[in-house]
């Protein structure tokens, strides 16, 4: 079989390195086909350089009309298909027009590279980073490599973080308060609270806090939003009397949770709500949605 | 419907153990490869198994052990994987991923009592932690074996006094605290479940509940066993955040159970020191709970406290036991107007019992206790409810068993009014205890005023209390009964002759009332102690100082001819003639003729005005006919009159046998063996002849009537009385007479007539060998037989 695959093969093969490629932390990415591959990780405003090498197959000449990298930061709409969305785009020329006999490789250097959006993997909506290089030819087509990587953007704890505390009820039937210790997590937070019961007439039979994704993506004038439960946990189990107070102690570290994305490049916006659900007997729900913020403190990458 | 539901039940069981059993066996492979993830997983599946509603507590409870055996393993395992490195709070965090509540508590509880072992963190604050977080199960049956489960696995792990985990963070305080918290969630869990599902279910649910008790008292027993609390802590927190979660939770059941669970576990110097609060709990409870099971049996622990040691007698003294209890039961009483007599009853006969116990020199606590009673009991009508009235009696026995001595009993003033709130049955069942007691114990009761107490007391057995109506009596019980009086009767004693006059009168003032029924029991034991008066009287010098009050047998005569005066009237003749006699011949020793004939004279008026059986009859002249025999007082007048009389009665009877033997019975009446005037040979001979002739003319009268001669049984007895008079010098009584007599019946014996009399013929074959064995025997006897021919 090898030989078939020789045959169909690209003329060269361009290898894509970092210059820090053995130090820098890797991190594991889904791809469209389900698989996960760990991919470097890097933050806004860093450097992102490394070497590209061209090595034709076989003693084989390539012709070009030039070879070059491109730094794309993309926004996909699945919706949309086929529509990228570059809100950046840099690139470097590596080379003149010109012929490529053997193995050669070029250095590449993008600085200060503003990469002020996180690597996102939505339902209907991707955000990538992509180093992409083209050996650009007349005929044959172009020969395109890429190389994704990941962008990570950390926040400071944030300065201000009230709890959340409401009062919900329906009159003379449920009266509760509900509290949540803050109103931003970093991703490994714990989220610590307590249900007091007021009034409760109906008959509950659970309680349950889910956290959920609440994903917004604008395709032209249509606006589109995707929920996702990420985690359903439950708090109480049997019908509680007025007066007693449930704990709420919620692990974040085991959910696969992004930090709260606000309107990315006019293209969509991720929002992560805590939903308190209580469920009666005849399978009634109650419930109470409380937005709160997720943000990825520094050393919170895996 | 049931029968489906049990059905139902047992397989959702198998299915729930099927379930567990699948997924142990799973964590086990996990376990042994120390895969934790998989067994985190797994154990977590398998205590899903637990989260069923649809099996009943018994049920539940196996689904549980079965759980419970596992988690032992986990936990070993979680040991081992801290043992290997694994972070314990890591673990602590690990379990707590899980997405079910019930499966992630036990596992927090089966990591958390690793946590506190591993020393970590401070115990406090893992117990804290680990009571606080169960919160989150409200239902009550999994809320209960949950926490219970925390129980168990912390139990050896509380940081009390002594204990690995004390330190200087951990306190006993902290064991207190986590113990109590623990208890009172389970407590409210517990109470909670009585709302749970449909009411027409209720019944069926409360004995569920009853069933998961002691998963809810355990704690309490757990609090028990921490060393370190002392009294002070003891006082100042345990019983009272105890007693506020038992006030509050106003459940019946639970207060109940809970107030009896205080009371059996822990020790009695704890309860002696606060009793104060601890009854300051109970007018508090509801209406309904049966606070006087609680209550007695928290005085019968005092009182088997007192009991013990003699030490401890002080303390109770010192904290005022009686009166703490006496005012609580007075509360108790007042909050709960609704409680039946029954309890009030109950509540008060412990106290009595406790009070007997510790202050058995108290007696004016018992009476106190006894006056409470009556103050409850009065403004209402006799008790008609038996267990009330059965509790009354217990009530009333409790000072004669301790005192074994209704004298004792006797001082108590209020005791008598106790009684007179019982029916008239069981008063007279009281009044039988009593008594049984005062002969068990053979009690003396010497003074007339405890004998007016005394017979206040069994007035039940005296006379008819109310005399609405009757209710059949056994006649065995009525009996039995009455001669207990009358053994009673008969104990009552004084040395002090007057003393015991007056207990006389005393106590023929109250059976007087007995009515007719009840006087031939009473009577005769009074006139028997009476006529034991008279002859203690006898002996002494009469009338020693010539004291006009001074008891004489004249006058105890006089109160005797009374009381028998009275059976002749109910109309009891018989025994009244009876009666007459013994006292005719008291009065006989003690030489008062007049009184002796008066006697006499009544017994005779009996005898012709009231006593018309024939049986009868015969009966009384031969008593008459023995006693008069006996009397030496009288003057040859009266007794002649006497003897005429009982002479002239015996004719008249009505069978002529009967005739035959009462004249020859009269031939006594003139031989007295020891007074030399009463020797009239001819009269003897005259009754004997006349009995002869009886005897023929009844052996007439049975040829007539029924064509054969009677048995000559007469003739051997009239023989027979020749015989003695013959032996004893009646000169009358010839040889020529004996012999013709012996002839006569021999005669008679082969006449064809005669009906054949074994008996007879025996009877006459031994009298004649005895007048053959005197002739043998010799001396002045023999010489006198010699010439009788046999």
């Amino acid at each position: 079989m090898n030989f078939l695959i020789e045959a169909f093969k690209p003329a060269c093969s361009i290898s894509i390195k970092f210059s820090d490629g053995k130090t820098r932390k890797r991190v594991p990415i889904k791809r469209e086909n389900g698989q996960t591959l760990l991919a470097p990780l890097f933050r806004n405003q860093e450097n992102i350089a490394g070497k590209i090498t061209i090595e034709p197959h076989q003693g084989k000449r390539i012709e070009h009309n030039g070879v070059k990298v491109e730094l794309l930061g993309q926004i996909e709409m699945y919706l949309d298909r086929g529509n990228f969305y570059d809100f950046t785009s840099l690139v470097r020329e590596l080379d003149v027009p010109g012929d490529i006999y053997e193995r050669t490789t070029y250095p590449f250097e993008f600085s200060m590279v503003e990469m002020p959006y996180e690597t996102y993997n939505g339902v209907n909506v991707r955000l990538r980073y992509v180093l992409k290089v083209t050996v650009s030819r007349n005929y044959g087509g172009s020969i395109i490599e890429y190389l994704n990587f990941l962008v990570h953007n950390y926040s400071p704890p944030p300065s201000i973080n009230t709890s959340i505390k409401m009062e919900v009820g329906i009159e003379d039937c449920l009266h509760i308060e509900f509290e949540y210790n803050k109103s931003k997590y970093h991703l490994k937070d714990v989220i610590i609270g307590k249900i007091y019961y007021f009034l409760v007439k109906i008959k509950i039979k659970t309680m349950d806090i889910e956290i959920r994704r609440r994903e917004s993506t604008v395709t032209g004038a249509t606006n589109h939003v995707e929920t996702e439960t990420l985690a359903k946990f439950e708090l109480m189990d049997g019908a509680p009397v007025r007066g007693e107070s449930i704990p709420v102690r919620l692990f974040l570290s085991p959910y696969e949770l992004t930090p709260t994305h606000r309107n990315i490049n006019n293209k969509f916006s991720v929002k992560y709500y805590l939903n308190l659900v209580l469920v009666d007997e005849e399978g009634l729900r109650y419930f109470k949605q409380q937005q709160i913020t997720i943000y990825r403190l520094p050393l919170q990458d895996t | 419907m049931i029968a489906d539901g049990v059905e139902d039940e047992e397989k959702w069981l198998a299915a729930g153990i099927a379930g567990l059993q699948q997924n142990a066996f799973y964590m086990h492979r996990a376990l042994d490869s120390n895969n934790l993830r998989d067994a985190l997983k797994y154990s977590a599946q398998m205590l899903s198994e637990l989260r069923t509603s649809r099996l009943s507590p018994h049920k539940y409870y196996e689904l549980y052990m079965r759980a419970f055996d596992e988690l032992r393993k986990l936990e070993m395992f979680f040991k081992e994987e801290t043992r290997r490195g694994c972070s314990i709070v890591d673990l602590y965090e690990l379990v707590q991923h899980a997405g079910n509540i019930l499966p992630r508590l036990y596992l927090l509880c089966t990591v958390g009592s690793v946590y506190i072992k591993s020393k970590e963190a401070p115990a406090k604050d893992v117990l804290k932690d680990l009571v606080e977080m169960c919160r989150g199960i409200q239902h009550p049956v999994r809320g209960l074996f949950l926490r219970s489960y925390l129980a168990q696995v912390s139990r050896d792990k509380l940081p009390d006094i002594g204990s690995e985990y004390e330190g200087d963070a951990d306190t006993v305080v902290d064991a207190v605290e986590f113990v109590l918290q623990n208890f009172t969630e389970m407590n409210k869990l517990w109470v909670r479940m009585q709302h749970q599902g449909p009411t027409r279910e209720k019944e069926k649910r409360e004995k569920e509940r009853s069933e998961l008790r002691d998963l809810v008292g355990k704690n309490l027993h757990v609090l028990s066993q921490i060393e370190g609390i002392d009294l002070d802590m003891y006082k100042e927190t345990v019983l009272p955040r105890v007693l506020e979660q038992v006030v509050n939770c106003k459940d019946e059941i639970a207060q109940y159970y809970l107030m009896d669970c205080i009371i059996q576990v822990f020790p009695d110097e704890y309860h002696l020191q606060t009793l104060d609060v601890l009854l300051g709990a109970f007018p508090q409870l509801q209406p309904t709970v049966d606070i006087k099971t609680v209550l007695s049996r928290l005085m019968e622990r005092l009182s088997n406290y007192a009991a013990s040691s003699a030490d401890v007698l002080p303390e109770f003294l010192q904290v005022e036991a009686f009166s703490k209890l006496n005012n609580a039961i007075g509360k108790v009483i007042e909050v709960q107007p609704d409680m039946p007599i029954l309890g009030v009853i109950t509540l008060y006969s412990s106290l009595l019992t406790f009070t007997l116990h510790v202050h058995p020199d108290r007696l004016d606590y018992a009476d106190q206790v006894l006056g409470a009673c009556v103050k409850k009991l009065s403004g209402k009508e006799k008790l008609e409810d038996k267990k009330a009235t059965k509790q009354i009696v217990a009530l009333l026995s409790a000072p004669l068993d301790k005192y074994n001595d209704i004298v004792t009993a006797l001082k108590l003033s209020n005791y008598p009014r106790v009684m007179e709130y019982l029916d008239s049955e069981t008063n007279k069942v009281m009044a039988t205890v009593i008594i049984q007691s005062i002969m068990k114990n053979k009690t003396r009761i010497s003074t007339a005023d405890r004998v007016e107490a005394l017979f206040e007391l069994i007035k039940g057995l005296i006379k008819d209390l109310d005399d609405a109506f009757h209710d059949e009596v056994d006649e065995d019980d009525f009996k039995e009964e009455q001669n207990s009086v009358a053994r009673l009767i008969q104990l009552l004693h004084s040395d002090d002759p007057e003393e015991m006059f007056k207990i006389i009168c005393t106590v023929r003032k109250h059976i007087l009332g007995g009515g007719p029924k009840r006087l031939p029991f009473t009577v005769p034991p009074l006139v028997f102690s009476s006529l034991k008066l008279v002859r203690q009287l006898q002996g002494q010098e009469e009338n020693p100082f010539g004291e006009e009050e001074s008891t004489t047998p004249k006058k105890i005569f006089q109160v005797l001819n009374q009381t028998v005066e009275t059976l002749s009237n109910i109309p009891a003749p018989e025994l009244a003639l009876q009666l007459f006699l013994q006292c005719a011949e008291a009065a006989n020793d003690c030489d008062l003729e007049p009184v002796a004939y008066e006697f006499f004279t009544q017994a005779y008026i009996l005898y012709e005005e009231e006593i018309s059986d024939s049986r009868a009859q015969v009966t009384a002249i031969h008593l008459i006919i023995g006693t008069l025999q006996r009397m030496h007082v009288f003057g040859v007048e009266n007794r002649d009159t006497l003897t005429h009389k009982a002479t002239g009665y015996s004719a008249k009877l009505l069978k002529k046998p009967d005739q035959c033997r009462a004249v020859y019975a009269c031939s006594h009446l003139f031989w007295v063996d020891d007074q030399d005037n009463v020797k009239d040979g001819e009269r003897v001979l005259l009754c004997l002849k006349r009995a002869l002739r009886i005897a023929n003319a009844a052996q007439q009268m049975s040829n007539a009537a029924r064509g054969s001669a009677g048995s000559v049984t007469l003739f051997v007895e009239i023989l027979n009385k020749y015989l003695y008079f013959f032996e004893k010098g009646n000169p009358q009584i010839t040889v020529a007479a004996i012999q013709s007599l012996i002839e006569l019946i021999t005669t008679e014996m082969h006449s064809d007539s005669s009906t054949l009399d074994p008996a007879a013929d025996a009877f006459f074959a031994s009298t004649l060998r005895y007048m053959e064995f005197q002739k043998q025997k010799g001396g002045a006897i023999g010489e006198k037989y010699e010439p009788i021919k046999v």
